[in-house]
């Protein structure tokens, strides 16, 4: 449900002019949902942002969905996360 | 390890499977009108945290407590509280570290790196086990967007639970 409620929220939100980028756990939820931009991580429920105290990782991931917020493509825009 | 609807319990799976999930039309889309080194960020969580001054969110309301907090952009991200009626949501990392749910200590590092120009002087969460979400859709989620617009924020940035 915090799947959609994450996809309800952002669109609300670009649907006032400002964009977004949301983070996804469950790749089947948002692809239903439809939010503007998503980026798919592999990581399981309460874990986003990948392992707690990794900074470095955590990194990664803000990095990738915000390349989604500066990506010109086509939208919605649905990606998964390659860890580097 | 990914996240799979098979790591949850069957009842909870039957319910997403047959679930009519809600869109909202957003077309055509918004789009950054500069730089990110120009941006004001906000953070959206819907973790369900909340300052320990804030009233928790109500984990009984039926069809999900569709309401938000406002977190100061000045908060220490230890300090906050999870308040999340969703049992499929495993708090043990956000407990040892809460920006694996709302990452604003790396927001901020952005942010002293010129990534981007600044964050917003807020951010918002939600509490996002929201079964019936007629009011998250009418209510509370273009009050926040009202909120966002009306600090200027260029951009937002959104993390499940």
């Amino acid at each position: 449900m915090c799947h959609q409620s994450v996809g309800l929220i952002a669109s609300v939100i670009e649907k006032a002019q400002i964009p977004t980028v949301s983070l996804s756990l469950l790749k089947m939820v948002t692809k239903r949902v439809r939010p503007p931009r998503s980026l798919c991580l592999p990581f399981g429920f309460g874990y986003p942002l990948g392992k707690p105290n990794d900074a470095k990782l955590q990194h990664q991931i803000i990095r990738a969905a915000l390349n989604l917020l500066e990506d010109p493509g086509e939208l919605p825009i649905l990606k998964e996360f390659a860890p580097v | 390890m990914m996240a799979r609807l098979e790591d949850i319990p069957l009842t909870h799976r039957l319910f997403v499977e047959a679930y009519p999930f809600r869109t909202v039309d957003w077309s055509p889309g918004a789009r950054l009108v500069k730089p990110l080194s120009q941006c004001r960020l906000a953070l959206i969580t819907t973790a369900g945290m909340h300052l320990t001054s804030q009233v928790p969110f109500d984990t009984d309301f039926r069809g999900g407590d569709f309401s938000f907090r406002e977190l100061p952009n000045t908060v220490n991200v230890s300090d906050l509280k999870i308040s999340h009626r969703s049992s499929d949501f495993d708090q043990t990392g956000a407990r040892k570290d809460a920006n694996l749910v709302f990452p604003l200590d790396r927001f901020r590092e952005l942010e002293a790196q010129g990534q981007i120009a600044e964050l917003n002087h807020r951010h918002f969460s939600f509490m996002g086990s929201i079964s019936a979400p007629g009011r998250l859709i009418s209510e509370s989620a273009p009050k926040v967007a009202q909120m966002l617009r009306h600090d200027g924020a260029d951009a937002v940035f959104l993390v499940p639970a």
